[in-house]
């Protein structure tokens, strides 16, 4: 089959960037296997538990990159108990020993110990790109040490992680020789920083395009550093609150004048809104604004700065924007391709909230918009199969109903047909969040229209098994299904138990599903880990297999159950 | 945004009701089905913050009362932990950006400045201001000003106009003071020193 020596194949395959696509290419032949294994540089991860480090490194030695991904995603919502696991530890051990010359980690919903951060800092001379995204388990000590000793570090990325603050000292750990630095992001950190470290570290770093800083760093620290980085090109601001009759802002005023490069924006964590003024030349460049953390910027303010930016492409923002906010973004960002609205109130009354009425006119106004992740009081048919037919591009759709099972609030009805719009319209959907009043009709519609749909997430949904099977047997290419506080049983889980294999994982919590479920279900597909966590001692007392199974995370593997699970999770 | 009269009554009803099984559902009847199959699954784990089990519907209970404290479903809304705690609730963002103006009185020889947002109201400014300068406001009536010193407070609003501090409400005040100017002697009597 090879006309071609080795090295031309090799060449090839360099064209081939996306995991997928060298995924398939190494299933074509036992040759082009192992060419492609020995140039592969980087690897994605997708759950940590479905391989072993051994067995990576063993078949890709010449890794650079790596990307891994622990807890499940409902982790995120606080379903799953603190030491549920998804250890760094055992990774960086591993390729610390081995010859890999690793350049770049990149972690997400994973423990990272200062240890940990300490190992990886000592083990690889190259070291240049750290990205930690929604971790938790380390401190600024850990990374001090990667400040200390990664000499060559260009990308510090840290993003929503829980990380313990013990002083504003790492900053400085960066030595003078460390010139490398292109992206700095320590917005998440909540305790005081060394504000003349940073100045010092910002001046000698004359490729820093991407700075993003803590609520710490005050306005006059912000106009110093933007002196010395005219170049950035993504700036996250930290505490934005001065005088508006300050020299200090009038400075910063001209300062900002002159960083013409800047087209990512966010920050705004502190805000005194008669400051705004100083960005809006900035405004009309910006691609991505995020603004989903600025509680501090309301109605009319924050229409007022979204008028400025009529190139935007991607808007993060909190629903206090309101429906009216949501028509000017409409007219002003014809642009924009992903949108998302966070709730400001959470729990209250939401009196500024979004309806129905703000997404159609984001659907009218936007007709390039792919990405979506919506959080609102209310939502309509009507509005849905409007927006359906305005926006047949998307690719993720995520409705979040604060209120999780409010039916059609005109009609009564369940969101059934507007769901359905939207799967039908939405050929390319590849991701998609239920929420509001659903029956089973929903999921034959998503089974019979959604052919690329990747990932579904459900919620307080459903009427039966019926529901279930409509999905796992109508969406080939499904890779991730977590559902919560459903009516599917064992029934539904056990319909179609190959079906799981060709997934990445599968989450149930407060559904039908019995232990009796759970077991018949590990004995037979021994390649799946069936985790039960079990948090309330009652499967102790008495484990009988009628009785219903809390939480269930199942998932494919190729080394067998985990040897880290602790007691309360349950390996079937 | 608030919602038709009939659910409105139905659910106004249900707010305090104390049941088992999904919140916020119409259908009763299958409400009763699942309660009776569920004795053993335990409750949806509430917040210790929270005192009904019932509907979590607050904007039907309407805009007059208070909302019933809404049942908190563990991981609902789905936002992520590390957003939610780092939302800063609106309440408190008073606290985060101080209101500086700057003060000056005849004859100092140079300006202070002061956190409109940490008094709670004309009192407790003027109090403040009599402190710093070291000397006293008179008695302010609406009719006549401040009688009874030759100190009277002004400030400079939105439109570049001089007021006499204490006529409009607290909070207009905080929000159109651009500088305050304790005007004394004969200036002051122009503006309204009871004379």
């Amino acid at each position: 089959m090879n006309y071609f020596p080795d090295e031309v194949l090799e060449h090839v395959f360099d064209f081939l960037t996306s995991h997928r696509d060298r995924n398939a290419v190494s299933l074509v032949c036992s040759l082009w296997y192992r060419v492609e294994r020995f140039s592969r540089q980087r690897v994605f991860i997708g759950n940590c538990y479905a391989i072993s480090p051994e067995k990576l490194i063993t078949r890709f030695p010449g890794l650079k990159s790596l990307t891994l991904k622990g807890k499940p995603h409902f982790a995120d919502f606080n379903l799953v108990p603190y030491d549920w696991g998804g250890y760094v530890q055992p990774w960086i051990e591993a390729l610390a020993k081995s010859r890999i010359g690793l350049e770049e980690l990149r972690l997400k919903r994973m423990v990272v110990s200062d240890d940990s951060l300490e190992l990886l800092s000592r083990s690889f001379a190259n070291f240049k790109t750290l990205v930690l995204v929604s971790c938790e388990g380390f401190t600024t000590d850990g990374l001090a040490a990667i400040a200390a000793n990664c000499r060559f570090l260009r990308e510090l990325d840290l993003q929503e992680n829980e990380i313990d603050d013990h002083s504003g000292h790492w900053l400085s750990c960066f030595p003078d020789s460390c010139t490398s630095l292109t992206s700095l992001n320590f917005a998440c950190l909540k305790g005081e920083i060394n504000l003349a470290s940073l100045e010092r570290l910002v001046a000698r770093s004359p490729n820093l395009r991407s700075l993003r800083l803590n609520r710490a760093v005050p306005l006059e620290t912000l106009q110093k550093i933007l002196m010395r980085a005219p170049l950035l090109v993504d700036l996250g601001t930290g505490s934005y609150v001065h005088d508006p009759d300050s020299e200090t802002y009038n400075k910063l005023k001209t300062t900002i004048l002159k960083c013409k490069s800047i087209r990512n924006l966010s920050g705004f964590l502190e805000v005194a809104p008669r400051c705004l003024p100083a960005i809006f030349p900035i405004c009309l460049n910006l691609t991505s604004l995020n603004l989903s953390y600025a509680a501090g910027i309301h109605g009319s303010e924050l229409i007022k700065l979204i008028r400025h930016c009529a190139k935007l492409q991607r808007l993060w923002i909190l629903d206090c924007i309101g429906d009216k906010g949501l028509e000017v973004v409409a007219s002003t960002c014809n642009e924009l391709q992903e949108l998302r609205v966070f709730p400001s109130d959470p729990f209250g009354v939401g009196h500024d909230a979004v309806t129905e009425n703000g997404l159609v006119a984001i659907s009218i106004g936007c007709p390039k918009l792919h990405s979506l992740l919506y959080f609102c009081q209310q939502m309509t048919n009507a509005a849905l199969i409007t927006v359906a037919r305005n926006c047949p591009n998307f690719i993720r759709f995520r409705l979040c109903i604060l209120d999780p099972t409010r039916p059609d609030p005109v009609t009564m009805k369940p969101l059934d047909d507007g769901f359905g719009a939207i799967v039908q319209s939405c050929k390319l959907l590849r991701r998609l969040s239920l929420s509001g009043l659903l029956t089973d009709q929903v999921f034959l519609y998503i089974g019979m229209y959604a052919e690329q749909l990747e990932m579904l997430s459900v919620a307080f949904a459903g009427d039966s098994d019926k529901g279930m099977l409509y999905v796992l047997n109508g969406c080939k290419k499904l890779r991730k299904l977590e559902i919560r506080d459903c009516p599917f049983g064992n029934m539904a889980l056990l319909s179609d138990v190959g079906k799981y294999e060709t997934m990445r994982s599968l989450w149930m919590s407060s559904c039908e599903v019995t232990l009796w479920g759970c077991k018949t279900l590990a004995k037979v597909m021994p390649r799946l880990n069936v985790e039960i966590i079990n948090e309330h001692d009652q499967m102790e007392i008495c484990a009988e297999d009628g009785q219903r199974v809390e939480k269930m995370y199942l998932y494919r593997t190729l080394v067998g159950p985990r040897k880290d699970a602790p007691e309360f999770v349950w390996n079937l | 945004m608030e919602s038709k009269v009939a659910y409105d009554n139905d659910l106004n009803l249900k707010a305090t009701e104390l049941r088992l099984g999904l919140p916020g559902t119409d259908y009763s009847e299958e409400q009763a089905l699942f309660s009776a199959r569920n004795n053993k699954r335990p409750l949806p784990e509430l917040n210790e913050k929270c005192g009904s089990k019932g509907s979590s519907d607050a904007p039907h209970a309407g805009n007059e009362t208070a909302p019933p404290t809404k049942a908190q479903i563990v991981g609902w809304p789905p936002i992520r932990s590390y957003r939610k705690n780092n939302l800063q609730p609106k309440k408190t963002e008073p606290e985060a950006a101080g209101i500086y103006v700057k003060v000056s009185m005849d004859g100092a020889p140079y300006l202070r400045k002061i956190d409109l947002r940490i008094y709670k109201g004309y009192p407790e400014l003027l109090q403040a201001l009599e402190n710093m300068f070291k000397f006293t406001i008179g008695e302010y009536s609406e009719r006549e000003g401040y009688k009874g010193s030759e100190y009277v407070p002004t400030y400079e609003d939105k439109d570049g106009d001089w007021m006499l501090v204490g006529d409009v409400p607290w909070d207009m005040f905080m929000s159109s003071c651009k500088r305050l100017r304790i005007m004394k002697g004969s200036e002051a009597r122009g503006l309204g020193c009871g004379i």
